[in-house]
């Protein structure tokens, strides 16, 4: 199938040419609305929320990463004052269902663990009790009996014979395997004149919002329903499966969103901690509040990201070409698959980056250990694969001793080929990235930098400049999720967003959005900003409220920089609607043509004579209060409900050779940074940093610029800082912020930013995804920037975290 | 469950008296016991700062402090910057504008702490000192530009 026979995409497309011209309100650095709340401290986060009557949980976390529980005696605790209920591994074996999993095969992963713990921090028990410190005092009291058994902490020891098993029903510790192959792999590898190998190693790291995973449980035993309030899960997507973790009907779950303090994938499929409020609630027959302390936040987080061990091989001519690139990627998963490879489906949506290349090879091997789950962190497997490509690309640079940004430029897709068809299947929908590129060399001063590293150098500094380019997939379809298999069992297809778009009798625009409430992006701007284009009204105006799933339309919310192209897409329907409804009653009030009217400072008037008016609180009133007044087939109200679905995507071919559109709105972004490096103290200091980005047409130029500077700035954190360190025995040796370090704001630089705009031809006004585009290009940035600087020492960077003792010992050993 | 101490504190300018467990943190103190709920506690034990409030003016960790060492004291949390619905600070406004705040959970602490440091520093926009200031603050969000540039425009104000 072509794009141009999708019809959705086509009739996006002509929408979107007839409204670039003239923007009123897209584009501009609008206030946020949600700020002023926050500003506050009136944020109303899930700690922050108390409800009647309402008891506090703790858990007990295992100290054992593996180990077989024996006995546990809670008689202490249950005496304890204060004490409602404790709660063990029995208690969910009686009651619940496993936890939900999108992986195959039997990995079964149980709210509490019911025989054995199989990573440290694993909940054995809960506490409920009338407040925080009580459940906690109790948690001290519990006694449990462990049989320790050998852990398993490396991946490939994992996959050998005889290595202890995570998971006995399934019998093997891998538990994914397959390679895609597409194109001419093998063929491009002989043929061409010459190749790159590298080792890479991506350390796991996760996106540690500021405010833990929290949720309140509630059960009324006379209608059965269960209400969990929860700092997200993106509930209309997902609160079904949590509701199936409970035994109870989805219809029976009622989920109420909460503003979150930050998620960067953390919070996307958040399943533990809701369903431990609402199974605690069901118990203890009132409502439960459970926020993750921070230790239990780093130890038994539902999210934690990639853990990548890369064989990795680029092959290319002597002009710089290149031709096929050949992966081999062991992921350590950690004890649970429950979320599925969908991470390494992510990143073959743009495995070949923004260059041209033909044949790539992709094997996969997702290994279990004893150690945390796995799941989404900003970028989602696309930032891990983007730092790999940009790393064999440097080491190919070096190969040929070409400059870095030659070989980049050299292989870039053109704007001519857009729409471009990557090896995978997926596409590109539209760009231009040597005009980023030319853009980000003028920002950042690029030829003044490398005659000042090269100044420096000869004094005896170790100034280094690193360069990165990187495309940014947005709007996922669901299809990475199953593609990896022949016959999969679930097959989803659909990532829609809804939208409700009210005026009231009093002529106010209230829109309801139907997914996750707000968790640092800016869903109520973003909403505010489209209906003032499409109603020219102050977007300060605009009342944005959030539906339950009990009462919701089709959502997904936030994630793969998804959410403001397709929440868009919404609002756009919606008001298109009412619009359509208000120039009908305007035009039978005004006896004009509809098409003689126009949306116009709060209002719709006519055209060329905007005296002839009517305001939005007039035709509110009429609409809801004066029938008789309306044409005779206008029913009253003035509402309409719009769901949107993604508008391009396409099924994977049956044999895999091509696994369709499924990440097509793509960004593209170039960072070039300057760093200077202390070999004494290994310490980093920042000279320079340029970035340019193009998410296609520009909602809100400050938060765009927000998201990419946070974005960035969480890259540098998992490139300088951010692992997760074990010891022999599996037990998380930096489970706080002392020993875990992100990056404070004497550590990062501050950055230079300018945009260039490519609207997409097939999304609402153009937008393409903007949040996770910093994350992709730091890692790359900085690992080439300190191999410039430390080049008299001969150093290659092949493994992250980059951190001062490893930059030391480097300096210390050559 | 401990036997309780009395404790005379003032917050934001109004005098409280509370009969308190030894080990209540003033975090705790803030948010449960006057129903302050602007101070968040993120890491609990005095690394990120969200927690910050002004004791006596100056930033200190409130979930590193019991609520009793803070007898007798002066306690400002962010609900002291801006009337219920009144308008927003000089400050509160400067971070709106320079979208100094994405989910918002640092914020109060980023406010009062740059609070304390234009009040002792006045005039000084220098970006080096402004991070200085802020470092004890954590935000994951925003990685500090817009927040440094929001203080630094307060900063220059005459």
């Amino acid at each position: 199938m072509t794009i141009e026979q999708l019809p959705a995409a086509a009739r996006i497309a002509s929408d979107t040419a007839l409204k670039e011209a003239g923007r009123r309100w897209l584009g501009k650095s609008v206030n946020r609305v949600e700020d002023p709340r926050f500003l506050r401290g009136e944020g109303r986060y899930i700690d922050d929320i108390s409800l009647p009557g309402m008891a506090h949980a703790a858990i007990v976390r295992s100290p054992h990463a593996h180990a077989r529980i024996v006995r546990i005696d809670t008689s202490k605790a249950e005496a304890l004052p204060g004490v409602v209920k404790v709660v063990t591994g029995a208690d969910v074996k009686a009651h619940a269902a496993p936890l939900p999993s999108f992986g195959a095969g039997p990995i079964i992963q149980d709210l509490i663990a019911i025989e054995k713990v199989r990573h440290y921090g694993e909940a054995v028990a809960a506490v409920i009790a009338e407040d925080r410190y009580v459940a906690e005092d109790a948690c001290d009291l519990i006694e449990v009996e462990y049989e320790p058994l050998p852990v398993v902490l490396d991946p490939f020891e994992a996959q050998a014979e005889g290595a202890p098993l995570v998971h006995e029903l399934l019998g093997t510790n891998v538990a994914y395997e397959r390679t895609f192959t597409f194109g001419e792999v093998d063929e491009a590898f002989a043929e061409a004149s010459r190749k790159v190998q590298a080792k890479l190693r991506w350390p796991r790291s996760t996106g540690m919002p500021m405010d833990t995973n929290g949720a309140i449980g509630e059960y009324d035993p006379g209608t059965g329903v269960v209400t969990i309030y929860a700092n997200s899960m993106n509930f209309t997507y997902f609160h079904w499966l949590i509701a199936a973790s409970l035994k109870i009907p989805a219809s029976k779950l009622k989920v109420i969103p909460v503003a979150a303090g930050g998620s960067f994938g953390s919070k996307f499929f958040m399943h533990k901690v809701p369903t431990f409020a609402g199974f605690l609630a069901m118990l203890a027959g009132r409502p439960v509040k459970y926020v993750e302390d921070r230790i239990t936040h780093i130890v038994n987080n539902d999210h934690c990201g990639s853990d990548r061990w890369y064989d990795a091989e680029l092959a290319f001519e002597e002009d710089g070409t290149f031709r096929a690139l050949r992966i081999d990627c062991v992921d350590d998963y950690g004890a649970y698959l429950q979320f599925g490879t969908g991470t390494h489906g992510n990143g073959l949506s743009q495995i070949v980056g923004p260059y041209q290349m033909k044949h790539v090879q992709y094997s996969l091997h997702a290994v279990l250990t004893n150690k945390n789950q796995q799941g989404a962190y900003r970028g989602f497997g696309a930032e891990v694969s983007n730092w790999m490509l940009e790393r064999l690309v440097d080491m190919a640079a070096r190969d040929l001793g070409m400059d870095r940004v030659e070989i980049r430029r050299r292989n870039l897709i053109t704007p001519d080929q857009f729409p471009y068809r990557t090896p995978t299947g997926n596409i590109y929908d539209s760009g231009n990235y040597q005009g980023v590129l030319e853009k980000v060399l003028e920002v950042a001063d690029y030829e003044h930098w490398v005659a000042e590293r090269d100044k420096a150098r000869a004094e005896g500094r170790h100034v280094g400049i690193g360069v990165a380019a990187s495309n940014e997939r947005s709007v996922f379809s669901s299809t990475e999720f199953w593609f990896w298999f022949d016959k999969p069992e679930f097959t989803p297809t659909a990532s829609p967003e809804s939208a409700s778009l009210q005026i009231d009798p009093t002529g106010q625009i209230v829109v309801t959005l139907h997914s996750q409430c707000l968790w640092g992006n800016s869903p109520e701007t973003v909403v505010s900003q489209v209906v003032a284009e499409e109603f020219d009204v102050d977007p300060s105006s605009v009342v944005v409220t959030y539906a339950d799933s009990q009462h919701a339309l089709p959502g997904t919310g936030p994630g793969g920089s998804r959410f403001t192209v397709m929440v868009s897409g919404a609002v756009a329907g919606a008001a298109g609607e009412v619009k359509e409804k208000i120039k009908r009653i305007a035009s039978h009030k005004l006896e004009v043509s509809g098409d003689d009217l126009e949306f116009r400072d709060g209002g719709v008037s006519v055209i060329g004579s905007p005296e002839r008016k009517l305001s939005l609180a007039e035709i509110g009133l009429a609409a809801y209060m004066f029938r008789l007044d309306l044409p005779a087939d206008v029913d009253s109200g003035l509402a309409a409900q719009s769901t949107y679905d993604h508008p391009l995507t396409t099924v994977p071919s049956d044999d895999r050779s091509d696994l369709g559109i499924f990440y097509p709105f793509v960004g593209h972004a170039w960072h070039i940074g300057v760093v200077e490096v202390d070999v004494e103290t290994g310490k980093l200091s920042f000279l320079h940093y340029a970035a340019v980005h193009d998410a296609g047409t520009i909602v809100n130029p400050k938060t765009l610029d927000g998201q990419i500077i946070g974005g960035t700035i969480q890259g540098l954190g998992t490139a300088l800082y951010e692992e997760y360190l074990y010891d022999d025995k599996g037990r998380v040796r930096n489970e706080n912020f002392e020993y875990y370090h992100l990056p404070s704001a004497m550590d990062v630089p501050t950055m230079t930013i300018a945009h260039q705009e490519t609207p997409s031809p097939y999304t609402p006004y153009g937008i393409k995804g903007a949040g996770e585009g910093g994350r992709m290009l730091t890692p790359a940035v900085l690992s080439a920037a300190i191999e410039d600087a430390l080049e008299p020492y001969g150093v290659r960077v092949t493994s992250l975290p980059i951190t001062a003792e490893q930059i030391v010992e480097w300096a210390s050993s050559r | 469950m401990t036997a309780t101490l009395p404790l005379r504190v003032e917050v934001n300018g109004r005098s409280y008296e509370h009969d308190v467990e030894p080990r209540r943190t003033l975090a705790d103190f803030l948010r449960e016991d006057l129903g302050l709920k602007g101070t968040h506690v993120s890491c609990e034990h005095g690394f990120c700062g969200n927690c910050n409030v002004l004791l006596d003016g100056e930033a200190v960790r409130s979930c590193l402090m019991f609520a009793i060492q803070a007898q007798g004291r002066s306690v400002e949390t962010v609900e002291s910057l801006t009337s219920p619905g009144g308008e927003l600070s000089e400050l509160q406004q400067a971070f709106t504008e320079h979208h100094a705040l994405q989910c918002g959970f640092c914020t109060p602490a980023m406010l009062l702490t740059a609070k304390e440091f234009l009040r002792d520093n006045a005039g000084e926009t220098d970006e080096r000192a402004i991070r200085e200031a802020i470092s004890g603050v954590i935000c994951r969000c925003t990685g500090y530009q817009q927040i440094v540039e929001a203080i630094q425009s307060v900063a220059a104000r005459p």
